[in-house]
């Protein structure tokens, strides 16, 4: 038996938030499987390394090579798939982002292993090292339990903001290694990479969000929406339905393939609740449903909803919450 | 080019959740009455795909659509010909159901690696049954094949591909071998209706039928790494207080007191 191993994310000079929520879940795991929980880290500063270990992490793995600089699907899984090699981990974490998903299950691959994608809760087996998890399947309309058979290289890929990361404890020391590994020549070139400008608040980050869904009938219906987003601080999401319709760019979609968002409220004006759309959004504190049919299945998950016609309800509530949030 | 694309017959994934019923003990999602099964929408996002690169190439070339199931709905599972596909592979089999995603995996391997000539491998991000979104990576390490994923457009310029790749904010633009994987979904666009024509020639087609045993994997090959150990549908609390006013603009005002009040804006 040998360890938990994480894999985490970093965003120029931090650890991914990911990260923390994965160190969180290796802890649980460790204390059902009786195994330290280690992070491997590529290109690390000395800020990247006390985060890892103030929020959990025994051991820390530094993996140095430029070619780390440019966050490709191949760069990583080669150095992912290198570190395995040498630290033959029992369980290895990854998380649902779109490079997480896609360096785990290439890794799982290369090492002969399989892959759970998109877990929202794991187990371990003290006895047998095999690990459990739980994740929805049917685009949400089902959860399944799978089971590992092989306890070697079990690769879990966890939904973002599934797991809390721990309290910091900054008196956590963790060991540290260096890993050598040998980086190859890459099949696939980057010829550029366009990151879209964005205004205001990041959907990811928002405290409040404001959906919109295929009910609102154009584009134009979103201008009430920005201006109630504006009211409240927050940010603007929408369906795929919304999306694909090319109302708004694909950045703003919310769900099983597009943003995960945990806002504390989510007001979802004219989506119908489908079970792909919650997937990104089920975690959120409070979600309120403006839906004209009272069967929508968005009024199984909210908290608080009205009944009727949009362009009747959203005036009225966007000008109260003007009165109330400002006086 | 020859390009294979790899589909799947899914479930309506629009199936009403009152028509999604589940049987704990088989494990298995019982097949609604009456809504047919579909293609899978990121697969036919991978045959759209397939069919401009074809266009590019001035017609050149074979588009090939591989299946691995069982209980094919010949009907269903001929969209991607009559879209314009040229031929289709379908590997039915009654042991598939046993079989997990590194088995799958094995077995779509196999069948490509039999296929003569493959260029381009297509595959849609993710389908809509098991979500698994892997099956495309396991193939394409199987197959020492880069991997490129969630194509936003596809060139082949020379001997190389210009790929643009959706990242969560923006895109990259890759240049890759030929010989590559990759995968596609609703960002790539709408695919294309069946003509008549393509409908008509289609009915001529017949696919071949292979098995598993045609393929030479062996049995450890076969073996499941994860087991399902349980199947249930998700109970959700659904205790929405509704806010109702005098009409509905009262109703908008009321409830945004009633967040006032319990603090929540
Ligand atoms: C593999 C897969 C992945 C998917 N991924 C995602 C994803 O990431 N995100 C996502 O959102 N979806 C996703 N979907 C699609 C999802 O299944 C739904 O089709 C989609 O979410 C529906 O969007 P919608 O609620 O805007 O539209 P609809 O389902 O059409 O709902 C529109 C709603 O508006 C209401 N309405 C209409 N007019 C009014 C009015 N005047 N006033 C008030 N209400 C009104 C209607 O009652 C209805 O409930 C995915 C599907 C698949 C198969
Ligand atoms: N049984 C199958 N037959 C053919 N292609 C498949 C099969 N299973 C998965 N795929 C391909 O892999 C993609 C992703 O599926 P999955 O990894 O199962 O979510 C699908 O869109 C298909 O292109």
């Amino acid at each position: 038996m040998t360890e938990i191993l994480v894999f985490c994310e970093t965003n120029e000079e931090h650890l991914d938030s990911s990260a923390g929520e994965l160190i969180a879940a290796g802890r649980k795991l460790s204390s059902e499987i009786s195994l330290p929980v280690s992070a491997v880290i590529f290109n690390p500063n000395t800020q990247m390394i006390k985060e890892a270990s103030s929020l959990g992490a025994d051991k820390i793995y530094k993996v140095n090579d430029p070619k780390f600089e440019q966050k490709t699907d191949e760069i990583f899984t080669h150095g992912l798939f290198e570190s395995c090699k040498q630290i033959n981990p029992t369980v290895i974490l990854a998380a649902k982002t779109s490079l997480g998903r896609n360096v785990a299950a290439r890794t799982a691959y290369r090492l002969k292993s399989s892959v759970a994608q998109d877990c929202m809760d794991i187990r371990g087996d003290k006895n047998s090292g095999l690990i459990s998890v739980t994740r929805p399947v049917y685009g949400g309309n089902a959860q399944a339990v799978f089971t590992f058979t092989k306890p070697s290289n079990q690769m879990v890929i966890l939904r973002v903001k599934t797991f809390e990361p721990l309290e910091a404890d900054n008196t956590r020391t963790a060991e540290e290694i260096n890993l050598e590994i040998s980086m190859p020549d890459s099949k696939l070139t980057v010829i550029d990479t366009v990151k879209q400008e964005f205004e205001g608040v990041r959907l990811e980050d928002a405290s409040v969000i404001v959906g919109g869904g295929r009910g609102l009938g154009g584009p134009e219906a979103f201008v009430h929406l920005e201006e109630l987003a504006k009211i409240l601080n927050g940010a603007v999401g929408a369906s795929r339905a919304v999306c694909d319709a090319g109302w708004l760019d694909h950045s703003y979609q919310i769900g099983l393939t597009g943003k995960t968002v945990t806002p504390d409220l989510y007001i979802t004006v004219a989506i119908s609740g489908a079970s792909q759309h919650m997937a990104g959004c089920s975690a959120s504190k409070n979600i309120i449903a403006i839906n004209k049919d009272g069967e929508a299945n968005i009024f199984k998950e909210a908290s608080f909803g009205v009944v009727g016609d949009w362009e009747q309800i959203l005036p009225a509530f966007t000008e109260a919450a003007r009165e109330l949030t400002q006086s | 080019m020859n390009i294979v694309v790899c589909v799947k017959q899914v479930m309506d994934p629009d199936t009403p959740i009152s028509a999604f019923v589940i049987d704990e003990v088989e494990k298995k999602v019982v097949p609604a009455q009456g809504i047919p099964p579909v293609v899978n929408g990121y697969c036919e996002n991978a045959v759209e795909a397939a069919l401009q690169i074809k266009a590019q190439e001035g017609g050149e070339g074979t588009i090939t659509i591989l299946s691995l199931g069982t209980d094919f709905v010949m009907d269903v599972m001929k969209k991607p010909l009559s879209m314009g596909a040229d031929k289709m592979i379908l590997i039915q089999d009654e042991h598939v159901a046993e079989l997990d995603a590194a088995g799958i995996v094995n077995v779509l391997s196999a069948a490509i690696n039999k296929i003569p000539d493959v260029d381009l491998v297509l595959c849609g991000q993710q389908a809509s049954d098991w979500d698994n979104a892997h099956i495309p990576m396991g193939i394409a390490e199987n197959l020492n094949l880069p991997c490129i994923t969630s194509a936003l457009n596809i060139e082949h310029t020379g001997d190389k591909l210009l790929v643009q790749s959706a990242l969560p904010d923006g895109y990259q633009t890759l240049e890759a071998p030929v010989q590559s994987l990759i995968t596609v979904n609703n960002l790539f666009g709408e695919p294309r209706y069946p003509t008549l024509k393509g409908i008509m020639q289609a009915s001529r087609k017949s696919p071949e039928i292979w098995s598993i045993s045609d393929l030479g994997v062996s049995s450890s090959e076969l073996e499941p790494f994860l087991i399902l150990s349980e199947l249930k549908i998700p109970v959700s609390e659904g205790n929405c207080e509704i806010i109702e006013g005098e009409d509905d603009a009262d109703s908008g005002r009321l409830l945004a007191l009633k967040l006032r009040e319990e603090k929540i804006i």
